[in-house]
């Protein structure tokens, strides 16, 4: 593994990198995700303040900034797990600021958390298998009785996450209980689960952490490959510079619950406030 | 004062007197949780042993009460102890759910313990308050029901103090946090835990002492545990005034229940409140809410 | 050791993919089939008892075991199931609508215990269940127009077309129909897309609702099933009784039920039944030893309880996972003869962090 991905290949679904403002309507696709005068605040702490930016079809767009800037938090509103206080999210069109928490998977939204969640005591292929929950497994009555119809249900489903299973080389561990793997066999796993789930937005929380450069690196291969081959809109918070660098195609950091800057990685990192907010002033 | 007010104003003093009790045995429910996370399902047959142990100083042994109280308290608090270091201190790190099995173990083995030692027969003892009531105002509360009140408001504050002002309960504070964390800031945990545990334990015998005289010295004493849950629940969850609060408040409303509401209301009362503020207001009236961050 | 070589994606999800366990399956089929002939009659009707038992047992570990929510009140639904079929038996209708009528009318129990339920988690839960069947208890007790209260009410003796079942063969062969018939639903349920989704919410709330899955929905969903099950149970438990009062419904009952799905290992329906089965003996086995016992030891009940109690804190401690917990490892220690390390089911240390906070 040499050559870092993404740059220098060419892709179609690359869009043009837009200078961040929304308004601005450089780029030549309509915005997969707007988010607009986001505010998000629990009892007495404000995590996300007037905060807006776009997401466009077929890119990686990082999220970067201090611990603390409200990143993860506004992975967790846009996915409902907590109510804005004000704004709005709009997913091709789509108001998601109401919508029930369970009913964002059959939206097209998936998302990797930053503490692993998986489900400890089953198999990895149990873990995927659970991602195709939301293409609907049949009536309960059916699965009580084990209709032929439930059968083909169960292998089109398994038949679907052995492609994640290649995609992600998780083939040693398919028939493994999660509980007795390392670190970063969890983390893979973690987003075969995601990706699982069918989505056309996939949202990572600090995929790298934990990882060695080794890790890095493949998982760097790995989200390139995610967003060129398989199609999916990329959003990751993250820390580790390097792999932001390497394979998003815009960045933007944020502090404090509101937007710093955004652009190019080197752009964003070389940007004042940027570095005032890292580095103090 | 008209009968409709006597009535009112004898059931509030019952309810008060009853709640005493039930706020004593859930003290002793806060400690440990706040302390080792563990609801103690045994903490009822803690109060069996230090009933039985009283009645076999008293009546059998012929120790005077205060010196029978005292030793009881004394042996509780061993026996707490050893429960803790002994057994619950395995299962240190292992979810919440591990506990709670383990401490119904426990409540089987001491009740069994009990009933084949004892027998199945109920005793009695006296203390220095039998037979002795008080009237004022038209209304009765017998003695020892008033020691009660005061013992309970007593072993409040006290424990209220030794929580934010001494070292020990600081600690104890520290561990029921993060264990791991305290460990590195030098505190001895495990010998704070079974502390703990043994100040619980002595907290159950005073409990189960007073109480005994009024219910009975029987195994079914370990019922009351149940309307303690009931009363740390609506007083909140971990906290130590919401123990007294919430048993006072059982009290009362069980009281009231049993002559305004229909017949038969009065034994499901505390547990129609327990339902009720577990689902509106899960922390309580006076305890901390608190949810997971992903 | 046994190698798993599938060629199709079927042969991976079937219920006996071995062998020798069809071989070991059908022969305790046969010995099952074959029992009420070859023991006395009061063997058998200890037997159709303990099959009762594993169907209680089935319906609790679908709640605890598999979506993780703790109920220490289920021996309510014991006795809503064995009331309203009483009674239901009582108003004329025939023994298999009864039956099924009895588990519908506790699914629906479930379903109002549910919805609150579904708001609480953990700790909190157990007491709401606690609580729950303390209430369900005394509600019995007072409704005597329907329940005949702590007088007792008698149960019909099952009949179907004019055959009586009652006799110890045929109630057998009714428990262990019905046994079965609830394992293979359960089984089936619990290898699709529900039983998944039990195991999510148990395992990762957070999880289960990014992936799409309607986690209340799910969490009342496994208590009316459970809830459903555990009434046929109880249906069937009057039958057994023959008369019912609302004292043999108690708290001990309910503790007994958890009892049974925690020492046969949860997360798992042999350990269901294994649970079920020490448990349901167990009071038999302990009058067997009693004469054998010195005579303070032997005292009234209090010697079964602390053997209860003594088993139970045994399993937390040493073998949390169970009777089969014991049974995979003693399983992989056969399959893997002779290259099993002595270490290979060892547990890292854990220091305890609060709940509340994290």
């Amino acid at each position: 593994m040499s050559a870092a991905p993404g740059r220098s290949q060419a892709s179609s679904h690359r869009s043009t990198k837009g200078e961040g403002d929304p308004a601005s309507g450089t780029s030549q696709l309509p915005a997969m995700l707007e988010v607009r005068d986001l505010a998000l605040s629990f009892g007495g702490v404000q995590a996300i303040r007037q905060l807006a930016f776009d997401v466009f079809p077929g890119e990686v767009l990082a999220i970067i900034g201090p611990n603390g800037a409200g990143k993860t938090s506004v992975l967790n509103t846009v996915t409902r797990v907590f109510d804005a206080s004000r704004g709005s999210i709009r997913f091709d069109g789509q108001e998601l600021t109401g919508v029930q928490r369970h009913a964002v998977a059959a939206l097209g939204i998936a998302r990797t958390f930053q503490n692993i969640e998986l489900f400890e005591a089953a198999t990895v292929i149990d873990n995927l298998l659970l991602g195709r929950h939301r293409f609907g497994q049949g009536a309960w009555w059916q699965q009580l009785l084990r209709t032929p119809e439930v059968t083909r249900i169960e292998e089109t489903s398994r038949a679907a996450i052995e492609e994640v299973i290649e995609f992600l080389d998780l083939s040693p561990w398919r028939n493994s209980l999660v509980a007795g793997l390392p670190y970063g066999v969890r983390k893979v796993v973690e987003l075969g689960r995601a990706l699982a789930t069918g989505p056309r937005l996939l949202f990572l929380d600090e995929p790298a952490s934990g990882l060695n450069p080794e890790e890095t690196r493949r998982l760097a291969f790995w989200i390139d490959d995610i967003r060129s081959d398989l199609g999916i809109t990329v959003v990751m918070v993250e820390h580790d510079m390097s792999l932001v660098s390497a394979v998003s195609d815009r960045v933007i950091c944020m502090a404090q619950g509101a937007l710093l800057a955004s652009g190019t990685a080197r752009e964003v990192q070389n940007h004042p406030l940027v570095i005032s907010a890292y580095l103090g002033s | 004062m008209n009968t409709g007010l006597q009535v009112f104003a004898q059931l509030t003093v019952n309810g008060i007197a009853v709640g005493a009790i039930y706020a004593l045995v859930a003290l002793g429910l806060v400690l440990t949780y706040k302390a080792t996370e563990v609801l103690n399902f045994a903490h009822g047959d803690l109060l069996v042993v230090s009933a039985f142990t009283a009645w076999a100083l008293i009546a059998l042994a012929g120790w005077p009460f205060w010196l029978a109280l005292l030793a009881t308290v004394a042996i509780a608090a061993v026996l707490s102890y050893g429960l803790d270091a002994f057994i619950i201190r395995r299962i240190a790190g292992q979810p919440q759910f591990a506990g709670v099995m383990l401490t119904i173990a426990l409540a089987f083995m001491l009740r069994g313990l009990v009933s084949m030692g004892f027998g199945p027969e109920s005793r009695s003892y006296a203390t220095p308050w039998t037979g002795q009531t008080s009237h004022f105002a038209g209304i009765a509360i017998a003695n020892l029901q008033l020691v009660i009140v005061a013992v309970a408001l007593v072993v409040t504050a006290a424990l209220l103090l030794f929580f934010r002002y001494t070292r020990l309960g600081v600690a104890m504070q520290a561990t029921s946090q993060n264990q791991l964390a305290a460990y590195l800031t030098g505190v001895r945990v495990k010998r704070v835990n079974s502390m703990v545990w043994a100040l619980a334990g002595a907290t159950a015998a005073v409990a189960g002492v007073l109480l005994a005289p009024i219910t009975l010295v029987d195994v079914s004493l370990w019922y009351v545990v149940l309307k303690a849950l009931a009363a740390l629940v609506l007083g909140g969850f971990g906290s130590i005034a919401g123990a007294i609060v919430g048993g006072l408040l059982i009290g009362l409303i069980e009281q009231y229940a049993g002559v305004y509401l229909p017949d038969g209301s009065k034994d499901v009362a505390a547990y129609v409140v327990l339902i009720a503020v577990l689902v509106v207001r899960p922390h309580g009236l006076l305890g901390e809410a608190h949810g997971k961050r992903v | 050791m046994r190698f798993d070589y599938n060629t199709r994606y079927r042969d991976s999800f079937a219920l006996l993919r071995h062998t020798d366990q069809r071989i070991a399956y059908g022969l305790l089929a046969l010995v099952l089939l074959a029992l009420p002939w070859l023991a006395s009659t009061y063997f058998v009707g200890e037997i159709a008892y303990v099959f009762i038992l594993c169907i209680a047992s089935l319906g609790l570990m679908v709640l605890t075991g598999y979506t993780g929510q703790v109920s220490l009140g289920h021996a309510a639904f014991l006795a809503v199931g064995a009331y309203g079929h009483a009674w239901m038996l009582g108003q004329g209708v025939p023994l298999l609508p009864s039956l099924a009528m009895a588990g519908l009318m506790c699914a629906a129990c479930g379903l109002a215990l549910g919805f609150p339920a579904i708001r609480v988690s953990g700790l909190y839960l157990a007491m709401v269940t606690l609580a729950f069947s303390v209430i369900a208890t005394h509600v019995i007790g007072q409704w005597t127009a329907v329940t005949g209260g702590f007088t007792g009410l008698a149960v019909a003796d099952p009949t179907m077309a004019g055959f009586s079942l009652g006799g110890p063969k045929s109630f057998y062969f009714l428990c262990l129909a019905l046994l079965l018939l609830v394992l293979v639903g359960l089984l089936n349920l619990l290898r699709s897309g529900m039983g998944r989704a039990f195991v999510g919410v148990r395992d990762s709330e957070a999880a289960a609702y990014s992936l799409g899955i309607a986690v209340s929905r799910v969490k009342v969903t496994a208590f009316a099933l459970s809830a459903g099950v555990t009434g046929l149970a109880g249906a069937l438990l009057a039958h057994h009784t023959k008369y019912l009062t609302p004292d043999a419904f108690t708290l001990i009952l309910s503790m007994e039920l958890v009892l049974m799905v925690v020492i046969g290992g949860l997360g798992s329906l042999r350990g269901a039944i294994l649970g079920a089965m020490l448990i349901s003996l167990l009071p038999t086995l302990i009058s067997r030893i009693k004469p054998m016992l010195p005579d303070s030891i032997a005292k009234q009940f209090g010697l079964e309880t602390f053997i209860f109690g003594l088993i139970l804190a045994l399993f937390v401690l040493y073998e949390p996972a169970g009777i089969n917990g014991r049974w995979l490892k003693l399983r992989a220690l056969i399959q893997s003869f002779p290259l099993y390390r002595r270490d290979t089911f060892k547990r890292t240390k854990r220091y305890m962090k609060s709940e509340r906070y994290k």
